[in-house]
């Protein structure tokens, strides 16, 4: 098990160097530099020699393998170097976002959960009853509504009906929980039944696929309680798919709810990412890209190992 | 007794008598205690984006200067009452000499850095110094407009000398720019740069925090120069990108004011949701969306051709249509509608395209083309920026526009990077170009449309000796009414003869806010009047 925990973690420094490779030819690849948008871009006429200096500024004159080596030896000890666009450490910037985003993912993950495995387990218990129908239904439009239109709607009914709306900055839950909770659990379910939707059908799926099995079949022939043998047979072999599912949306809600924090306003990475793309930050965009596939990287190794915790079977493969 | 009686009377009379005329007074009494400034409360505004850095010199985005500018004077501003008349600052007076290459400014006494410590002219050196001359490793966005400075000087701590190598009429505007922040000679001596991460002004706020991409906090500045003011005890900006959740703030009152400015669709929404408790300003802006042409190209090499797309738009429908969706509002050539400098509507409907029987320049626009050899049907791409508000919609107007011609126009939108690379290399055919200042000043609006050669902001991609010389000839032409002539001829050229490229509307800047914000009064700028100091909460 240890060799194996060695492995997946040292798999992990190839494909994040790899794309880091990507990510950082990619940008430059782009057309339209950082300098240009920050002046062409509010119509102020700069001389070249005032743009040719904020490039030398930004270290953008480098060679292209000394940019990249520049950065890449700074990540191991933590220095991911400065925003081109405000000029202070990335660190910094990041931080001040990171604990909204985790945040908001673990109440999304939470009311996901929340949502998805009672009602999953529900409508494969009652397949093809009027329950599995709702169940599905809801589920269906889960996946049909985006998070962002959700959080549109909700948005316009606190300001037409309540004229009200959630606080307009981040408070963190240790300093006012009260200001944390009201700002974040609108978006938080919002994101969480979209998430939810795609649980429900996975567990439903799951649980439906379990309870077709041999073993389900003998522990209801020994006698068992229904609700033992959902509970302790069907539902913990069923939930493998379930919690690789729930991990990875997690991951992605740590950096790819662009458009919900712009909807919400929030200052989380994914408004960061979206903001440092358009300005063309090149060191903001490499580092929330490594950090994202960090978490995706990370959490995925996680998921696996729960499902060997779960599963003894794929310990032993 | 009887005067006692007499008396009496009299005291009754005029008891009633004035009984009477507070009756009839009060609401205007009750009016004029209204609007006598209160001090106290906490402003709430949105800002529509976040500043890079907080360095004035360096910057170039409103998203910078409305939270920072608070914090800051500068050496003369725009007194936004009476725009654009220029008032002192940190000057208290100044003169010009005969010769008109010496500006002199005298400066207030006692004016006081948040720190304690005094402003002297020395600071006020070290700040031009840095802006017209900077260091090696300092950027500083508008040295350009500062070109024509010999030297700044500072003979006694309270006067500051300007030498100038050549006349120029728009000097003292120049000087009265809102990014011109007053730094503090001793920190940009140690470190030039300090002021990109650190705030240390003598405006009305002092800095309170800054939390990166979320808001920004001021309080009121109780040594600042100026006796009473401000009225605040302090303002919080928050930073919100999206228009959307920017009106749902403004309407649930969470931000009483965005001062950048919002379209009519939004100013009606929140009109409609607020009700009473909102008032709305506009001004025309000086800001405009303008048809560039790559002149390099074929067909547009032509000038019939260029004349023939400017002949086509109607400027006064689409002024009509587009106010209604847009900020795109007013009829102008060169200049801000309404500002000195623009051409007055009998001279301006003699340009092409600014006419108002748009029949008959489209009629004379398709012989124009067809003497230059264009087919019916002719194709070629607009490129324009993928933001809806006003490119968008004026693209599609334009190419509406053109098509009516029988031209066959595909509008291509792009990501700003994309945009501005193809824009600079010439990689295209006719794009809609923007222009935004902080004032109506013909040496910052013109630099567009001087040769290529001299403007990197020029990209339509010509050279043209005549225009660049009647540019540096209305720069040094102090007389008021020479300046005019020769803007007028320099427009002509512009416009008219060779229709290199040509502006579509100038916009109109809404502020709806709700109407306990007191104090602000819009300009026709969004860069000007950002410092409160002015603005009171009426409750």
């Amino acid at each position: 098990m240890r060799l194996y925990i060695l492995k997946r973690l040292l798999l992990m420094i190839p494909t994040l160097l790899g794309v880091a490779v990507l990510v950082f030819l990619m940008l430059r690849v782009a057309p339209g530099d950082i300098v240009e948008l920050k002046y062409a871009g509010t119509g102020v006429y700069a001389p070249k020699e005032a743009m040719d200096r904020e490039r030398a500024q930004l270290g953008l004159d480098q060679p292209l393998w000394k940019q990249f080596t520049t950065w890449i030896i700074g990540i191991p000890r933590l220095d991911f170097g400065t925003s081109m666009w405000t000029g202070r450490p990335i660190s910094h910037e990041i931080a001040i976002r990171l604990e909204l985003s985790i945040e908001l993912a673990l109440m999304a993950t939470f009311v996901a959960v929340l949502i998805s495995v009672p009602l999953g387990t529900l409508a494969a218990v009652k397949q093809d009853t009027w329950i599995d129908y709702f169940v599905r239904v809801f589920s269906i439009a889960g996946l049909a509504i985006p998070s962002f239109w959700l959080g549109i709607v909700i948005i316009l009914a606190f300001v037409i009906y309540f004229h009200w709306l959630p606080p307009l900055t981040f408070t963190s839950f240790w300093v006012d929980p009260k200001a944390n909770l009201l700002q974040l659990i609108w978006p938080a379910l919002a994101v969480g039944y979209r998430y939810s939707a795609v649980a429900t059908r996975m567990t439903r799926s799951a649980v439906l696929e379990v309870l077709r099995e041999d073993y389900i079949r003998t522990a209801r022939a020994k006698g068992l309680w229904e609700r033992a043998v959902l509970m302790r047979h069907a539902l913990k072999n069923a939930m493998l798919p379930v919690i690789t599912v729930i991990g990875l949306e997690f991951a992605f809600l740590v950096g790819g709810l662009v458009v919900t924090e712009q909807v919400f306003n929030l200052n989380g990475i994914g408004k960061l990412f979206v903001e440092a793309i358009s300005q063309r930050d090149y060191t903001m965009v490499q580092n929330l890209v490594l950090l994202t596939s960090f978490v995706f990287v990370f959490v995925n190794f996680l998921v696996d190992m729960i499902n060997a915790f779960i599963d003894p079977r794929i310990r032993y493969q | 007794m009887k005067l006692m009686q007499v008396g009496s009377h009299t005291a009754k009379a005029m008891v009633v008598a004035g009984v009477v005329a507070l009756f009839f007074q009060a609401p205007r009494l009750m009016a004029a205690q209204a609007q006598t400034p209160r001090s106290g409360g906490e402003l709430v505004f949105a800002v529509g984006g976040t500043p890079p850095s907080y360095d004035g010199h360096r910057e170039t985005t409103f998203a910078m200067l409305h939270p920072v500018a608070p914090h800051y004077s500068t050496l003369v501003r725009f007194d936004p009452q009476n725009y654009p008349k220029i008032v002192g600052d940190v000057a208290e007076s100044w003169s010009v000499s005969r010769d008109a290459l010496t500006y002199t400014f005298k400066i207030r006494k006692g004016i006081k850095f948040h720190d304690g410590s005094e402003l002297t002219a020395n600071d006020v050196k070290a700040t031009y110094d840095k802006i017209v001359f900077p260091p090696a490793g300092v950027v500083s966005a508008r040295q350009a407009s500062y070109d024509l400075v010999k030297k700044i000087e500072a003979p006694d701590p309270l006067t500051v000398v300007f030498q100038l190598k050549h006349l120029s009429a728009s000097f003292l505007a120049n000087l009265a720019s809102p990014w011109n922040f007053i730094y503090k000679a001793s920190i940009l001596e140690k470190d030039p740069r300090w002021y990109e991460k650190n705030i240390m002004g003598t405006g009305p706020f002092t800095f309170v925090e800054y939390v990166a991409g979320s808001h920004w906090v001021g309080k009121k500045n109780p040594n600042y120069y100026m006796k009473g003011r401000p009225y605040l005890d302090g303002y919080k900006g928050v930073f919100i990108r999206d228009t959307a959740p920017r009106v749902a703030a403004i309407r649930s009152g969470q931000a009483l004011i965005e001062f950048r400015g919002f379209n009519p669709a939004a100013r009606d929404d929140v009109v409609k949701s607020v009700g009473k408790q909102v008032v709305v300003q506009e001004s025309p802006w000086a800001c405009n969306l303008t048809v560039t042409l790559n002149n390099q190209k074929k067909p547009f090499d032509d000038p019939r051709v260029r004349r023939a797309l400017s002949l086509a738009i109607d400027r006064w429908g689409g002024s009509k249509a587009l106010s209604q969706i847009s900020l795109m509002k007013h009829v102008g050539g060169l200049f801000r509608p309404g500002s000195e400098f623009a051409a007055p509507e009998s001279e301006l409907i003699k340009l092409p395209g600014f006419g108002k029987n748009i029949e008959a320049a489209r009629k004379e626009a398709r012989k124009l083309l067809k003497e230059a050899g264009v087919p019916e049907g002719f194709s070629f791409t607009l490129k324009n920026r993928n933001v809806r508000e006003p490119y968008e919609v004026t693209g599609v107007y334009v190419i509406d526009q053109w098509r009516q011609i029988g031209l066959n126009v595909n509008h291509v939108q792009q990501e700003e990077g994309p945009y501005f690379n193809d824009f600079r290399l010439g990689n295209y055919d006719a794009g809609i170009d923007f222009a935004c200042d902080f004032m109506d000043e013909p040496d910052q609006q013109l630099f567009k449309f001087v040769s290529s050669e001299k403007s990197p902001i020029n990209y339509a991609r010509y050279n043209d000796s005549l225009l660049d010389e009647l540019y540096e000839k209305q720069s040094r032409t102090t007389d008021a009414k020479e300046r005019l002539k020769v803007l007028r001829q320099f427009e002509k050229r512009v416009l008219d003869e060779k229709a290199y490229q040509f502006h579509i509307l100038w916009w109109q800047r809404i502020i709806p806010h709700w109407a306990k914000v007191k104090g602000w009064k819009i300009t026709p700028s969004h860069y000007v009047n950002q410092d409160l100091r002015d603005v009171w909460l009426a409750e």
